[in-house]
């Protein structure tokens, strides 16, 4: 920076930033004023920039990208209210979604029952663990009627479901009934990322670690040319925090990931230019508030340094570090839950600062069971409260600047690159994870923390300190799915098996086997057809296991 | 197999039954018997309940401890009555995890020993494991006798 013109430099990105912003009439048309009737810019930057500001700040939507990836951030467009939703059979689903898109949610993301996650369908498990924690989808009817009412053409709609995706299969055949071109259908395929389920979420790893990785390429190759709306790679920092990862430790591992499957696509044949921008990341948020602002600002910073140096892409598209964040569910107490509400609303106000794109904010009561209707509805409104009332989103990056804030973030910076260098050494993540080095290290933290916990060094309200009496206050009323309608919906799968055109399902699954079997074949094409001959989910499932490999978690004691 | 009763050291298999595969509680809690002391039999999440009554019966635990985050404890009832049949009747079952109240009661009315709730400490579950131990222990002494 010593020979360049900084005073020159910093007035032309300013500049740049202020064609940009004002290029989106959403933003740059409305004058904003407090209480105090003073006018609030959007955006606070030092007078006159130095050549430190430049390098490690910057304006937003250009590099460094610390202060965000678009020129206009929560100013010209606020997160999406993504909520969660997976509860009972698909009827009770689909009303319990209705009500969140009425209550103010644009987004919505399908939780699947666990018997769902473990790639089973309802007849294959114990009824009473079905529609316990999400929906329980098996069939294209069944999502269908998740759905209903629900324009795919407008509405985005993330699917927690990993390889070989047959929720996103189910979703495009019910897209097809409905004459909804592939191309307008939004979304993400949220929990693409098998890594993160191997190391740290069992529950959701299906299929052996190299069948996952082969189906994972297959599945952004068919996005790439089908599916321009959808974002095919969701990778998942989430797990490895919530499983006890450090903030540091989470961002540092979630970075290796995408750096591992970036190299993979690229091996695969897949430009990155192309693939890159669709990528999107998933995080915990904590209630570690400037810990948490830190470190999304420092992996935002990293990500776009690895993908222009280390990955060499030029497309500013894919620079981008897009994240969706979640309000960490492990920060929530048993004791006082109502307490919860706050906790929830400081870690969603550091996602917001953090610059997230997408919001999941926990329910008070998730501590207990699937969130109750009045909890998730509080949920919703804590977004509200905190956009409408709060006004978080007039200033971009406005923690920016702060000393504490930035010297934390380059020490947050250094962290992380310090985890990353690790995985480095280990071969990559995937290699890393294979040996058990990733376990090993999340454990060892889940570990220090707790014993910070016991020993009372990390305080926790209600837990080991400010104890009170009237603990159990909020948490009847919780609900069990109706195990009447539960076993209706066994029956009516069993009733699909039978009367659907089995010989046209077996043969698709037979190609299904086929083209698990040949290299060149694209297994998640084979997926969609074998949904549209009206397999079902465990049918897929199952073949995929016997085929490419039963997933099976490593135990690291 | 060693002689019930005249064995010092506790047995615990520490499990997760069910689908969900969150193992965050049973390493820690694993760990925490371990440092107290106990033998630990750790696997990993998605047994079966027969699998856990053959390693119960293979190791000779004392107690065994399964870990619920989503709502597995719900097969727990399976898990008493299968013990039972299988003359383990002494072994005594543990759950640590997310258990609403409604449900413990039906789970401790059911054979189920003790629920250990998000926030216990260290201590609880380390004395509490080891009492029920002994307890089991007892139990199965008199049944040797009997």
């Amino acid at each position: 920076m010593k020979d360049v013109d900084v005073t020159g430099l910093a007035a032309e990105r300013a500049e740049h930033w202020e064609r940009e912003f004002g290029e989106d009439r959403d933003a740059s048309a409305r004058t904003i004023r407090n209480r105090s009737g003073i006018e609030v810019k959007p955006l606070y930057a030092p007078a006159r920039p130095g050549p430190d500001y430049l390098e490690s700040l910057g304006w937003p939507g250009q590099p460094p990208m610390t202060r965000g990836i678009y020129a206009t951030m929560h100013r010209g467009r606020t997160w999406s209210q993504r909520q969660l939703i997976g509860l009972g059979t698909p009827e009770e689903h689909n009303v319990r979604l209705r009500k969140l898109l009425d209550a103010g949610a644009n987004a919505v993301s399908l939780i699947p029952c666990n018997s769902v996650y473990r790639g089973l369908d309802v007849d294959e498990v114990e009824p009473e663990l079905l529609g316990t924690c999400g929906v329980t989808v098996n069939t294209v009817e069944d999502m269908d009627t998740c759905l209903g009412g629900v324009d795919l053409s407008q509405v985005s709609t993330a699917m927690n479901d990993p390889s070989p995706f047959t929720l996103l299969a189910l979703l495009l055949v019910v897209a097809e009934r409905r004459g909804v071109p592939w191309e307008r259908v939004s979304g993400t395929s949220n929990q693409s990322d098998y890594i993160s389920h191997f190391v740290a979420n069992h529950m959701f790893f299906r299929l052996a670690l190299p069948g996952a990785r082969r189906v994972l390429l297959d599945h952004v190759a068919f996005c790439r040319e089908r599916l321009p709306r959808w974002n095919p790679v969701s990778v998942v920092g989430q797990h490895m925090q919530q499983a006890g990862a450090t903030p540091a430790e989470a961002m540092g591992l979630t970075l290796s990931t995408a750096i591992q499957y970036a190299v993979d696509c690229r091996e695969r044949g897949l430009p990155l230019d192309a693939v890159l921008p669709r990528f999107t990341f998933f995080f915990d948020v904590s209630v570690s508030f400037f810990e948490e602002v830190a470190k999304f600002r420092a992996g935002r910073r990293i990500w776009q340094r690895v993908v222009r140096e280390r990955l060499g892409v030029e497309d500013p598209r894919a620079w981008r570090f897009k994240f969706h964040a979640q309000t960490s569910g492990v920060d929530l107490t048993r004791q006082q839950p109502l307490v919860n509400v706050a906790r929830a609303t400081v870690q969603a106000m550091a996602g917001i600062f953090g610059g997230l794109q997408s919001l999941h904010v926990d329910a008070y009561d998730e501590v207990l069971s699937v969130p109750t209707e009045k909890a998730a509805r509080i949920a919703v409104a804590t977004q509200n409260v905190l956009r409408e009332e709060a006004h978080l989103t007039d200033v971009i990056d406005p923690l920016g600047g702060s000393y504490y804030v930035e010297t934390l973030t380059d020490q947050m910076e250094a962290e992380i690159e310090k985890v990353m260098a690790r995985i480095d050494a280990a071969g990559g993540m995937y290699r890393a994870a294979e040996a058990g080095i990733v376990q090993d290290m999340i454990g060892q933290s889940a570990l220090a923390y707790q014993e910070r916990i016991d020993s009372g060094a990390e305080r926790i309200v209600g837990v080991n300190a400010w104890k009170a009496d009237e603990d159990e206050e909020a948490m009847e009323g919780l609900a069990r799915p109706d195990r009447t309608r539960i076993l209706e919906q066994v029956d009516r799968l069993r009733r699909h098996k039978r009367e659907r055109a089995n010989g046209a399902t077996a043969a698709a699954l037979d190609s299904l086997a086929r083209a698990a079997n040949d290299p060149r074949a694209n297994v998640f094409e084979a997926v969609v057809g074998a949904a549209r001959a009206e397999a079902t989910h465990g049918e897929i499932c199952g073949l995929l296991r016997r085929e490419l490999g039963a997933g099976q978690p490593l135990v690291v004691p | 197999m060693i002689q019930k009763g005249k064995r010092r050291t506790t047995r615990v298999l520490v499990t997760k039954i069910g689908l969900d595969g969150h193992d965050r509680g049973s390493r820690i809690v694993a760990t925490y018997l371990r440092d107290a002391g106990m033998e630990v039999i750790y696997t990993a999440p998605w047994q079966t309940i027969a699998a856990v009554v053959k390693l119960a019966l293979e190791e000779d635990v004392d107690v065994i401890g399964v870990s619920s985050l989503a709502t597995d404890h719900l097969l727990l009832p399976r898990l008493v009555a299968a013990l039972r049949e299988a003359g383990l009747a002494h072994v005594r079952v543990v759950v640590g995890g997310i258990v609403p109240p409604g449900e413990e009661r039906a789970l401790l009315a059911a054979g189920v020993s003790r629920v250990f709730h998000p926030g216990s400490s260290r201590d609880e579950i380390v004395i509490g494991v080891a009492a029920l131990a002994d307890e089991a222990r007892g139990d199965a002494l008199a049944e040797e006798r009997a």
